[in-house]
């Protein structure tokens, strides 16, 4: 049974449509992330679910209950925030236990200290419970903030860019515990953020939105090889797919619709010696240390992909192209699926 | 434009040293970027550049005058926060031009230099807008119009990415780094973001804990890390160590890990028994069914055009940056190859690079 869903949510402020017609279903134990640029809507859809918007039209059903009308409190989520927000004269355990001992809970001592100390060792901060909370690292504070939301054993944990405000190493390593953690408890998670890594590598299903509207659902998989836009395509992978007008690949087996070709780094193959394939000039090597990417200018347009490090090529090198398994996409951008592409080149 | 030294500066607040005797040259026209954790100095460096901070010790040169007691105003220097301050009240126009007005510029100057300056950042057709209803990459552009618009000896920026989403803000990385191109300037860039300080700087230096770690270009440091600390903070995922228990001697081609040889750069130095870490980058790792060196998958990353795939051995745990088309089965039993010119080996006690062919012969860069 799903855990929480959305049927035809929509929600504006004043001009602006923030979410358009959103439904979303989330199952007992799933990893959802939404992933989109700013203003794309993802944050007012967690804010909807918690119950800190109210929708203009449709309904937010959690554990098969409507609570469209009901307050946050009556909701059982708990929200973890992009700024943590701890209390700076609590320590890390008060910081924890606060939740448990809201007057409405009425969790006696022993358990919540069970529980604390359970989320602690989750979270590996169980050294620090005595600290202060303004006595940590800015890793250690957003993991308080995490537990903060662990120890409450809501319906889903609703969590709006929680990593973006750490640095790249840090978000890494945070990254991967807070999925362990996921697996491990089997905990129900709607996870927002703009960052392509964190949705490839955290989701179960990631949800792509763009002006308010949910564009695609599916696995990490499915979403990157089987993409149904050019938008979609250009949210996930790096470097980016690249995007070409189709009269540029010159062959007459491309699907009579198709306007644009995507071709993934994956999907190109440089040949320096005169192939068959288009020719295309090197217009420089960048170095990113564990990526070099090649830009190549075929025609007047630019392409970039992943540099073979056995193959060496330089600035103003000449070279064919070879291109396998391209996407393609219509006049409006969606995809035309692999059915009607037959007769690949 | 300029160039800027940094000679043994060192800054002391209280009981806390800051800054413990940095050394380093920006070129003139050059993209030099200080990248550390929070707290490393970095700051503290670039505001004493700034004439911010008075050094406790140290000298700082900017094109071979001595500034070192000049006070901010004195230097010619523009300097960018993380937070852009422009002047609500004012249009773009008036807030590019305000540097100027400041100092009593004749208006057509102003004016030519305001146009000119909003036409390199492809704002022209924004003078007149309010900055109140303008984007953030927009406010952005206006605040460095501002910076720009004096036409400093050099740029010092401290963050100013921070506050903008990572998609917006690889977007500026691109556009400051041409825009400084452009306008051929000397540029100090503060950022704890590595993958931002890779992909605009020529030249950066690693600091912690108030020291210099490495300084090279962005090649160097990802290729030959000095340091374990850099070889761990830079990369995504960072270098993986595997624990060496051995002795080496000078010219030394292999070690032994866990009874399997493994070929690694050219030994420069005799030492002694003792550990030490051999450290690879998951794109040097390969599954090969023949090789002795066994490892089993605990977990496989999918990040679409290629995964990480993290493995664990008698030694510590590895992680390989394979094609996503490779299938890996958690909890398989892998044979680990290492591509033998990329490795680096670790003193573990001093956390120093040993000397190697990898290095040749000096890496105490």
């Amino acid at each position: 049974m799903a855990e929480v869903s959305l049927v035809d949510v929509s929600k504006s402020f004043g001009p602006v449509e923030a979410v358009r017609g959103l439904s979303l279903s989330i199952a007992d134990g799933e990893f959802v992330v939404l992933l989109g640029p700013t203003g794309a809507g993802k944050t007012t859809t967690l804010r909807l679910i918690a119950g800190l918007e109210r929708p203009d039209q449709g309904n937010v059903i959690i554990q098969g209950r409507v609570v469209t009308d009901e307050v946050p409190a009556q909701r059982d989520v708990a929200f973890v925030f992009q700024q943590y927000s701890l209390y700076p004269h609590l320590t890390v355990y008060d910081n924890l236990a606060f939740p448990l001992r809201s007057p409405a809970r009425r969790v006696n001592e022993d358990a919540v200290r069970r529980k604390v100390l359970q989320v602690a060792e989750l979270l590996h901060i169980e050294h620090k419970l005595g600290n202060r909370a303004t006595a940590l690292s800015g890793g250690e504070m957003q993991r308080v903030a995490i537990g903060r939301a662990l120890v409450r054993d809501p319906a889903v944990y609703l969590m709006d860019e929680p990593l973006s405000s750490l640095d790249a190493k840090l978000r890494a390593e945070l990254r991967l515990e807070l999925k362990r953690i996921q697996r491990e408890l089997g905990t129900t998670i709607l996870y927002v953020t703009h960052d392509q890594i964190e949705a490839m590598t955290m989701a179960d299903r990631i949800g792509v939105m763009n002006d308010g509207v949910l564009i695609q659902l599916g696995t990490p998989r499915e979403i990157y090889e089987r993409p149904n836009s050019a938008y979609v395509a250009s949210r996930l992978g790096t470097p980016a797919i690249n995007l070409i007008p189709s009269e540029l690949l010159g062959s007459s087996a491309l699907p009579p619709q198709a306007r644009t070709v995507g071709l993934r780094t994956e999907h190109i193959r440089i040949s320096s010696q005169a192939r068959s394939g288009p020719l295309a000039r090197v217009h420089w090597v960048e170095h990113l240390g564990d990526q070099n990417h090649v830009h190549i200018k075929l025609a007047d347009h630019s392409l970039v992909t992943l540099a073979d490090p056995a193959q060496p090529l330089k600035a103003g090198d000449e070279v064919s192209l070879e291109f396998t398994d391209p996407l393609y996409f219509d006049q409006a951008g969606n995809r035309i699926c692999a059915e009607e592409a037959r007769g690949d080149p | 434009m300029a160039d800027i030294k940094v000679e043994n500066v060192a800054k002391t607040f209280g009981t806390f040293t800051a800054v413990k005797g940095v050394n380093f040259t920006v070129d003139h026209g050059s993209f030099f970027v200080i990248l550390g954790p929070s707290g490393c100095g970095k700051t503290t460096t670039l505001r004493m550049i700034a004439g911010l901070e008075l050094p406790s010790a140290g000298r700082i040169l900017l094109d071979g005058e001595d500034v070192t007691a000049l006070p901010a105003s004195a230097r010619d220097i523009a300097f960018v926060f993380q937070l852009f301050a422009l002047y609500p009240h004012m249009n773009v126009r008036q807030n590019i031009g305000f540097p100027l007005r400041c100092q009593n510029y004749p208006r057509a100057e102003i004016r030519r230099s305001v146009e000119e300056v909003a036409k390199l950042l492809r704002i022209d057709h924004l003078l007149e807008r309010r900055v109140g209803g303008l984007s953030g990459g927009d406010r952005q552009r206006v605040a460095l119009g501002r910076a720009i618009v004096r036409r400093p000896k050099a740029f010092l920026m401290d963050e100013p990415l921070g506050a903008l989403d990572s998609e917006f803000r690889r977007l500026m990385c691109a556009e400051l780094r041409e825009l400084h191109d452009r306008i051929d300037a000397t540029t100090v860039y503060i950022t704890h973001d590595q993958l931002e300080a890779m992909a605009m700087a020529d030249r950066i230096v690693i600091m912690n804990q108030g020291r210099v770690e490495q300084i090279g270009t962005p090649q160097e440091i990802y290729d030959r890390p000095n340091t374990m600390f850099v070889a761990d903070f830079i990369g995504a995922p960072p270098m993986s160590f595997l624990d060496v228990q051995t002795s080496l001697r000078r010219g030394d081609r292999h070690i032994r890990i866990d009874g399997a040889p493994v070929e690694i750069p050219e030994v420069f130095e005799d030492r002694g028994e003792g550990k030490f870490a051999l450290g690879v980058r998951p794109e040097n790792v390969s599954f090969t069914d023949a090789s002795p060196l066994r490892g089993r998958v605990i977990g496989a990353e999918y990040l679409g055009t290629t995964q990480i795939v993290t493995v664990t051995t008698a030694n510590g745990q590895i992680k390989a940056r394979l094609p996503s088309a490779k299938s890996v089965q958690v909890g398989e039993s892998v044979g680990i190859e290492l591509q033998p010119d990329r490795l680096s080996l670790f003193d573990v006690v001093s956390g120093q690079a040993l000397p190697s062919a990898l290095y040749r012969g000096g890496c105490r860069g």
